[in-house]
């Protein structure tokens, strides 16, 4: 037998209405705060750091006096190398997993399971392993290869659950269309379900880039502590958060060009994620984009 | 291959299908979702140049029964269809047969208008070059007469660059058509085109339908059977049995509305059942 509803009394109800939104008001007010301080406290100790000699000179004193030139070639090398790896393979795993295995596949869910543990692993375990792996039996040592062969590994899972996503958005009757119009699978993959994977392979991009350009602690073992101006990609190179990490913790008076450092990393985390955005959305459907 | 994968012609001379033999024909046609029955043992003779029309209530199998007429079932897993298609003198179900060719000679038509997200032009240009039609001004004509054959072409003259999505849904379901028949298929396969469609859009794709009778072989599924009495030639009732489809009847459309057989047809086509 049903029983009738429960009414709450008309006086609690809205008593408890204004108390849940101010709490919840006030944990978004105080994140955003958070957010805010850290950045306003970067940028009132970091900007008066920021020339053009302190982003080209190479640093000097142990990085009290000079620049971060050299520094800012081997973060960008590294991330080249992370990217080209790290993109193709994860586009493709991702093809694979959302367009040639069935959802309910014992395979597909095995490679997914072990992205998402992988994607969990912490950073300083990655760069044991590119450590053991890259550095010592490839030989590539310390260098912007082994480190940026190590980011490739970490970025992957987070990549390619986003990019499988993003084709899994893509709705059924594009590919049953295709079909019927006797297209094959290669031109319905180039031509159709890729433009229209673009916002969810766009969101992995953005995602690992940041993983990567943050990352620290696999890159110490890996890419290294060298902080010249790498000739080759088998160099070590010194990335910009550990430069950011030796300044603090090694090198007494190391403050201000810290502060330095880490407001040229937030500002180049900030372009990298609008330059990618900008890129998806040139090359996704919706701007009316056409290739040839 | 030659017979099977005719040369694109860039102005198609009206071909008049010979009505006499059946264009598509099948034995014993069963399909099974796992171990479920979608429909079982259809023999059906689809006569060439004319209109065919599929009724019956929901879940009898007609769906279904259209997919494996351009092995568009090779997509769905767990799917298994046995028995025999005959088109012309070719075995569709063989093993050997080049899908792409069968599904340029049988085009197919979904219920819900799919455009791809691309210029209006293109989706007609896409697959024809994936086709291997590349000449310029030669995809440029075939396109042109397509989109004259479902009446677009003035709607759409001046902005063959925009995105297909900007067209209503009607327009998007004529495009769709334009699409198959930029092709040059010998017939149409087409799931229920106008339930998607707004009253008025889905009248001129019922025109439009009507108006390609003769120059291609159309088989159309419907809910709607008065439509099926506006613009076929034959109908071909299904229905669930023992939890699976049947074919129940089939007959021009005199026979079927106005001298049906069997007594399912009767109480069907009267509204007393479905």
């Amino acid at each position: 037998m049903a029983k009738p509803l429960q009414r709450s009394s008309p006086s609690r109800s809205p008593w408890l209405d204004r108390l849940s939104a101010f709490g919840v008001w006030s944990v978004a007010l105080i994140i955003t705060a958070i957010f805010a301080w850290i950045m306003g406290d970067i940028l009132w100790r970091g900007a008066g750091q920021i020339s053009w000699d302190f982003l080209t000179l190479p640093p000097q004193n142990a990085g009290r006096d000079g620049g971060i030139g050299p520094i800012l070639v081997s973060t960008g090398l590294i991330l080249v190398v992370c990217l080209s790896v790290s993109l193709p393979l994860g586009l493709g795993t991702a093809v694979f997993l959302s367009e040639f295995t069935a959802a309910d596949n014992g395979f597909g869910r095995l490679v997914r399971r072990s992205l998402d543990i992988l994607s969990g692993v912490p950073s300083i375990v990655f760069g044991l392993f590119g450590y053991t792996f890259f550095a010592q039996t490839l030989g590539l040592g310390f260098s912007i290869l082994s480190g940026g062969l190590t980011l490739a590994c970490m970025v992957l899972p987070i990549l390619i659950r986003s990019a499988e996503e993003g084709f899994r958005a893509v709705p059924a009757d594009y590919r049953l269309s295709a079909a019927s119009l006797g297209l094959s699978r290669t031109a319905t993959l180039w031509h159709l379900l890729l433009p229209a994977a673009v916002p969810g392979i766009v969101v992995g991009l953005v995602l690992g880039i940041g993983r990567a350009i943050a990352e620290t602690a696999a890159l110490i073992f890996t890419s290294g502590y060298v902080d010249r101006m790498p000739t080759s990609l088998l160099d070590s190179g010194r990335a910009l958060s550990v430069h950011i990490f030796d300044l603090s913790m090694n090198v007494p008076g190391g403050d201000a060009p810290a502060y330095g450092s880490a407001l040229v990393l937030v500002v180049l985390l900030i372009l990298l994620n609008g330059a990618a955005n900008w890129i998806g959305r040139r090359l996704s459907f919706q701007s009316g984009f056409h290739w040839r | 291959m030659t017979t099977l994968y005719p040369k694109f012609e860039t102005s198609p001379t009206s071909q008049h299908p010979d009505s006499s033999s059946p264009f598509i024909c099948t034995e014993q046609l069963s399909l099974y979702y796992g171990p479920q029955p979608a429909f079982e043992q259809v023999n059906l003779a689809i006569p060439a140049g004319q209109i065919t029309s599929l009724v019956g209530p929901s879940g009898c199998g007609k769906s279904s029964f259209l997919t494996c007429l351009n092995r568009l079932t090779d997509l769905i897993s767990n799917c298994r269809v046995t028995g025999r298609i005959r088109l012309g003198n070719l075995d569709v179900l063989d093993a050997k047969t080049d899908t792409t060719a069968l599904r340029r000679r049988v085009g197919m038509i979904l219920q819900k208008p799919n455009p791809f997200p691309l210029s209006i032009w293109r989706n007609l240009a896409f697959p024809l070059r994936e086709h291997g039609v590349r000449d310029r001004a030669q995809i440029d004509e075939i396109v042109e007469t397509a989109l004259q054959d479902v009446g677009l072409w003035d709607e759409v003259k001046d902005r063959l660059k925009a995105p297909a999505q900007s067209l209503s849904g009607g327009q998007q379901q004529r495009l769709c058509i334009a699409r198959a028949l930029a092709l040059q298929p010998e017939a149409l396969l087409m799931d229920e085109p106008c339930s998607a469609l707004d009253p008025i859009s889905s009248g001129i794709v019922e025109d439009l339908i009507a108006g390609l009778r003769s120059r291609y072989t159309i088989l159309v599924v419907t809910h709607n059977l008065a439509q099926a009495r506006r613009i076929a030639d034959n109908v071909a009732l299904f229905w669930l049995q023992q939890n699976s489809g049947r074919l129940i009847e089939t007959g021009s459309v005199q026979e079927i509305f106005e001298a049906p057989k069997s007594s399912i047809t009767a109480a069907y086509i009267n509204g007393v059942r479905g």
